[in-house]
């Protein structure tokens, strides 16, 4: 094939070639280079080895900070994923007014991290929110004060943003369950396999490469999350619901420290690699095994 | 894919199926409570909301935090309320949407149909910088365009939002040409059209699907952004999610509930709109941006 037949395509995805050069590898490429300098306001060269790196694990705060990344992607992850699958499987009952349900239970999807966060501060307002209201009917020993509460504020976290986030699973798993053929539903009613059992240990594993999906977008978004707890709890209280993110953010830009903001993001970035490398793996080497076939 | 349920109405309730109509009664609940909670407490006075269930309904119907959320309430020491950010993020929205979306159809159409050496290699690239967390990218991302003169301006954030917006938009618009039958193009190409012609000939009017998908994605992606506009928008054009988060999270003064939530709908009505009226169209746009291809 002549090569100028292409020169316009060329032509057509330099942008997309050059953003990803510059900005996707450069911008690691120039962060990695700066954490192993001591800059604070501005960078500048000058090599301190992986000081940084050391002084990053050395904080209480970076290891709260790290906890509390485990305790929501645990958390999240698996609420989104139960309560997505619980919807679209019950979703896929032909039940009444489907449409209307699953309206309601994807519109929290269309809203901001930061709308998410401050409606539910509003509702776990621990003087007027939903403890009161408890209380107002006669629950005196209901307690809801997570959000001032030191080790249940990352559980409040995690309630709104699997408020958020489960339509999303759900859809993904309604669009599964939807390709599922006719044919094995009917063999299963034939050999009279429980419904819950046909969903758990047949339809499920059928829907690997959807929950597979859904974990790698999940997971991928909670390693950045960030505006949701700000709107939330601004981290707090103290710094009991710091996340990596904020971490990284605070040190850029209100701390003037950027050596160790520059760590602290190749720390979220291996971490992410981390996440993605046995994913891609996976998708490469089940695809060459179909192509195979 | 269908909505109506098909096939005979089941003879009888069975306690299953009451359970099962419980469960997603619950689950609809604990959806809709925000909305609800946000919706009367912007109805309420102060005086009520003091004083009464956050649950309850409004004993009488308040208008006053809504024109106060639009133009009165202060962000530290401006207090022209949304406004300006409602505007903002239309100035931002707008030509991120346009100038992503194009780009994003030509690297599509370019990858699916004028392949040369080398372009799936930056395409990969470039999809590796979908996973990639912001964070690790803002800081350096802002001393590119402080170089080129652009950082905090309104240029400068369209840039970010298309530089982000392109590993999905793109992987979009290249699965769907994919699918495109081949034979179209070979016959345009044998009628002597070039990369320009055949896009714009015959690609572009085939695209109107994908591209509806592509800008609801955008759209709702873009409005909610809340860490781009805060880094990079600068304080002319600040969208209107960070005036939200400074209008509720001021430290001085007599916090107005009411007048937070009403600045909380008002925030999320352009996305709940588009996902309103979109209904299909966005699940849609989920299910496309999710599946890898």
């Amino acid at each position: 094939m002549p090569l100028f037949r292409n020169i316009a395509s060329m032509v057509a995805l330099l942008p997309m070639i050059v953003i990803s050069l510059t900005v996707f590898v450069g911008c690691i490429i120039y962060s990695f280079v700066y954490s192993l300098t001591n800059s604070k306001l501005v960078p500048v060269i000058n090599y301190v080895g992986f000081d940084q790196y050391e002084r990053l694990f050395k904080q209480r705060k970076w290891d709260v900070a790290v906890e509390n990344i485990f305790i929501y992607g645990f958390v999240f992850t698996i609420g989104c994923l139960v309560i997505g699958f619980l919807l679209a499987v019950l979703i896929d009952q032909k039940i009444r007014g489907e449409s209307l349900f699953r309206t309601i239970f994807l519109y929290p999807y269309a809203m901001s991290f930061v709308v998410t966060g401050l409606v539910w501060k509003w509702v776990l307002n621990p003087t007027f929110g939903l403890e009161n209201s408890m209380h107002m009917w006669g629950f005196g020993w209901f307690e809801l004060d997570w959000l001032v509460n030191r080790d249940l504020a990352i559980y409040a976290v995690c309630i709104a943003a699997v408020w958020q986030g489960a339509g999303f699973v759900m859809v993904l798993m309604l669009a599964g369950l939807r390709g599922i053929d006719e044919d094995i539903w009917k063999s299963l009613s034939i050999e009279g396999v429980a419904k819950w059992k046909s969903y758990l240990f047949v339809i499920l594993p059928m829907l690997r490469p959807m929950v597979v999906t859904a974990i790698v977008l999940i997971a991928a978004g909670v390693v950045k999350v960030y505006d949701l707890i700000l709107a939330l709890t601004s981290g707090g209280p103290g710094y009991a619901t710091t996340t990596p993110a904020m971490y990284v953010m605070e040190n850029f830009f209100s701390r003037a420290n950027l050596g160790q903001a520059f760590a602290a993001s190749i720390i979220m970035f291996i971490s992410v690699v981390c996440i993605l490398a046995p994913w891609a793996f996976y998708e490469f080497y089940l695809r060459n095994k179909y192509a195979a076939n | 894919m269908s909505a109506i349920p098909s096939g005979p109405r089941p003879k009888h309730l069975t306690i299953g199926r009451i359970g099962m109509y419980c469960f997603i009664l619950v689950c609809a609940i604990f959806f809709l409570m925000p909305l609800y909670v946000m919706v009367i407490t912007s109805l309420k006075d102060m005086d009520e909301i003091r004083a009464a269930n956050i649950l309850n309904l409004p004993k009488e119907l308040s208008f006053y935090s809504w024109p106060k959320a639009w133009s009165q309430a202060c962000t530290g020491f401006v207090c022209e309320g949304l406004k300006p950010g409602f505007f903002n993020s239309i100035k931002i929205t707008i030509p991120s949407v346009i100038v992503s979306v194009g780009l994003s159809a030509i690297n599509g159409y370019a990858l699916a149909f004028w392949r040369f050496k080398g372009a799936y290699f930056f395409f990969g690239l470039c999809m590796f910088g979908a996973f990639i967390p912001y964070q690790v990218m803002v800081y350096p991302l802002l001393k590119i365009e402080d170089a080129l003169g652009i950082y905090s301006t309104l240029p400068g954030i369209i840039l970010v939002h298309t530089i982000f917006g392109m590993p999905i938009l793109t992987l979009i618009f290249r699965n769907f040409y994919v699918s495109l039958p081949i034979d179209l193009f070979k016959a345009a190409r044998i009628d002597g059209g070039n990369f320009i012609k055949i896009f714009l000939y015959v690609i572009i009017p085939m695209s109107a699907p994908i591209t509806i998908v592509a800008v609801i994605l955008q759209v709702t992606g873009i409005w909610n952004d809340f860490l781009l506009g805060l880094v990079f928008a600068g304080r002319d054009n600040q969208p209107m999610t960070v005036q939200l988060n400074n209008i509720v999270q001021v430290d001085y003064g007599v916090a107005e509930y009411n007048v937070d939530m009403s600045a909380t709908i008002l925030t999320s009505l352009v996305p709940l709109f588009v996902y309103f009226i979109s209904g299909r169209w966005f699940v849609r746009g989920i299910a496309a941006g999710a599946i890898k291809g």
